[in-house]
């Protein structure tokens, strides 16, 4: 579904804030995995992550997603096979239109847009319908403002926005982060009831390594632009937390003891 | 009395501001598309106003129809705004750089089109379909202030339609949120373009209007064009955002918005007010009123604050009666 190939970013080349963020990352995802991500602060999983949305180009290497080269196609005409909630639920939806508004832009991603109305009115039952699926009484409030809504609720909605047309591929960038760990749970576990229903192939970054190890059926660890650890299966269930921050604390080390600016201070 | 005759010039100047309040608003709503809708701030208007008024008058002294004048002046305006559009997102220009550049530039096109810095139109030779003589003692099908109006509600009845499309969602929404908006699929570059062409069309439409009226057009007649239709975006939101939530009637409130403006100028101009500074009068109410909502925030943490204070003194005050008694 995914096949990411030796790809590299490099931000700022050339100045003192250059920063390597992949280098030469290579991932491939089969149809319904559902794959976790962990890792430290600048370990380039958010990076992984834009660069398969095409927020910008990568520097080399290619990206293909259910069988089309995207490596050089802009953020928005990736968009068609894209799902993406982000970590900052402003960011996922438009907060001066309405809640149908938004879902109503959802629906036609990867659409032309024409001069039709914006919705149709037989869209609308569709999306009370959805809505009351997440418990949260929106269903009644459907023309109310995005603006108006928590965080959660934000969160619920783009999670809807992100699945009405059927992605290829889910990406989820720490989209519970921000939410108090009630709300968060609660996101979490619409997120594994719509990606179960609909057999979608997802790419979640967690900064929970329980969640890492408890949700999908993969998980790989980043670290310093690179996958440091992939583990799935059997293998994956019988994981700890323990195994993990070992894992982490094994792979950044010799990160460190490789490096030979780091050995000089 | 002298006061009679005072209130009555007055009274006499008002169906002239309304017209061009109303000419104005419409200028306005081009003003509020950007600065609202698609969260630019446009500076090309400034220029595009006199190339509305420009080519409709050109157009008109070489023989043609009235309509067929607006339609040209309103495709100049969509091609400047395609010029600012370009230079955001082709050329990665900041947009309030870009609206600049565009602005001066639109100044020599501008004298290349009149020829001179000022071309007069003749409301006895042409068939002008507004003008400032057709406010009083004409049949009411050629009353200006009715036509404008007319104009004005058509225009917000097609803009009502337009943003209720799908293809007008995606502009509000590349307005709104531009990484949702890509993230749905809107090439939020082409909505930029498109909404700057739609507002600077707009505009140049206002400005062929603008400059029948008058009856002239001159290289200067859009000088701070931006700051007026800003004044009619804020007033008109001040005074009727409470009222008007419906899209439509709040393109309609910027139009109200405006007409109330050029009433208040008129009386401001009726005090004997000098002239000159009648631009820094409107920068200052404008700049006050942008600077409401920052304001607002700040003041409501202070108010917060002082109650907090108080609170606190009052409690400890009470605490220290009561030790006493």
């Amino acid at each position: 579904m995914l096949e990411i190939k030796n790809i590299s970013k490099t931000f700022n080349p050339g100045t003192v804030n250059e920063k390597q963020a992949l280098k030469g990352l290579s991932l491939r995802l089969e149809d319904g995995d559902f794959v976790t991500v962990i890792g430290g602060n600048g370990a380039g999983k958010s990076t992984l992550l834009n660069a398969i949305a095409g927020v910008w180009l990568v520097d080399q290497g290619k990206i293909i997603i259910d069988g089309k080269d995207v490596t050089r196609l802009p953020e928005y005409r990736r968009a068609r096979f894209l799902g993406r909630v982000f970590q900052d639920p402003m960011n996922g939806t438009a907060a001066t239109m309405g809640i149908d508004e938004n879902l109503a832009l959802a629906l036609r991603r990867g659409h032309r847009r024409t001069l039709k109305q914006g919705i149709a009115g037989s869209e609308r039952k569709l999306y009370r319908d959805l809505l009351a699926t997440l418990n949260l009484g929106l269903e009644s409030r459907l023309t109310s403002k995005v603006g108006l809504l928590s965080g959660g609720q934000r969160q619920a909605v783009t999670l809807l926005m992100a699945t009405l047309e059927k992605p290829k591929l889910l990406l989820l960038d720490e989209h519970t982060a921000a939410l108090d760990p009630k709300t968060a749970a609660k996101v979490l576990e619409l997120t594994q009831t719509i990606v179960n229903r609909d057999h979608l192939t997802t790419l979640m970054i967690t900064h929970n390594m329980r969640d890492a190890i408890q949700i999908g059926n993969r998980l790989i660890m980043m670290n310093d632009g690179k996958i440091i650890y992939d583990v799935s299966g059997e293998e994956k269930k019988r994981l700890k937390v323990e195994d993990l921050l070992r894992k982490f604390a094994e792979a950044s080390g010799e990160e460190f003891a490789n490096d030979r600016m780091m050995l000089a201070k | 009395m002298n006061l009679i005759g005072e209130l009555s010039s007055l009274a006499n100047s008002l169906p002239g501001a309304a017209a061009q309040g109303l000419i104005w608003g419409i200028m306005a709503i081009g003003v509020y598309i950007t600065y609202r809708i698609m969260d630019i701030a446009d500076l090309t208007v400034d220029g595009t106003l006199c190339t509305g008024g420009a080519i409709c008058i050109m157009w008109m002294l070489s023989g043609h129809s009235v309509w067929m004048s607006l339609f040209f002046a309103l495709l100049a305006g969509m091609a400047a705004g395609l010029v600012t559009g370009l230079l955001h997102t082709f050329m990665g220009i900041p947009a309030i750089l870009s609206g600049i550049l565009t602005q001066l530039g639109l100044y020599s096109v501008n004298l290349k089109i009149m020829g001179k810095a000022n071309q007069a139109i003749n409301v006895d030779k042409f068939d002008l379909l507004i003008s400032l003589r057709y406010i009083k003692n004409v049949p009411f099908f050629k009353n200006t202030i009715l036509l404008v109006a007319v104009i004005t509600v058509v225009l917000i009845v097609i803009l009502y339609w337009f943003f209720g499309t799908e293809l007008g969602c995606s502009l509000r929404a590349t307005g709104c949120n531009g990484k949702m908006a890509r993230a749905q699929g809107i090439n939020t570059d082409l909505c930029r373009i498109l909404g700057l062409m739609i507002s600077n069309g707009l505009v140049a439409f206002s400005g062929a209007l603008l400059a029948q009226y008058q009856g002239f057009a001159d290289v200067n007649m859009g000088r701070g064009a931006i700051v007026i239709g800003l004044a009619a975006v804020i007033i008109g939101e001040a005074v009727f955002g409470k009222v008007f939530h419906n899209f439509g009637f709040r393109l309609l409130g910027v139009a109200l918005g405006s007409i109330i403006y050029y009433l208040v100028l008129q009386v401001v101009i009726w005090r004997k007010f000098d002239t000159d500074l009648l631009k820094l009068l409107s920068a200052l109410v404008v700049a006050i009123f942008l600077a409401v909502p920052a304001w607002k925030s700040r003041y409501a943490l202070w108010v917060s604050w002082l109650k907090k204070d108080f609170c606190e003194y009052w409690k400890t005050s009470k605490v220290k009666q009561g030790g006493e008694g």
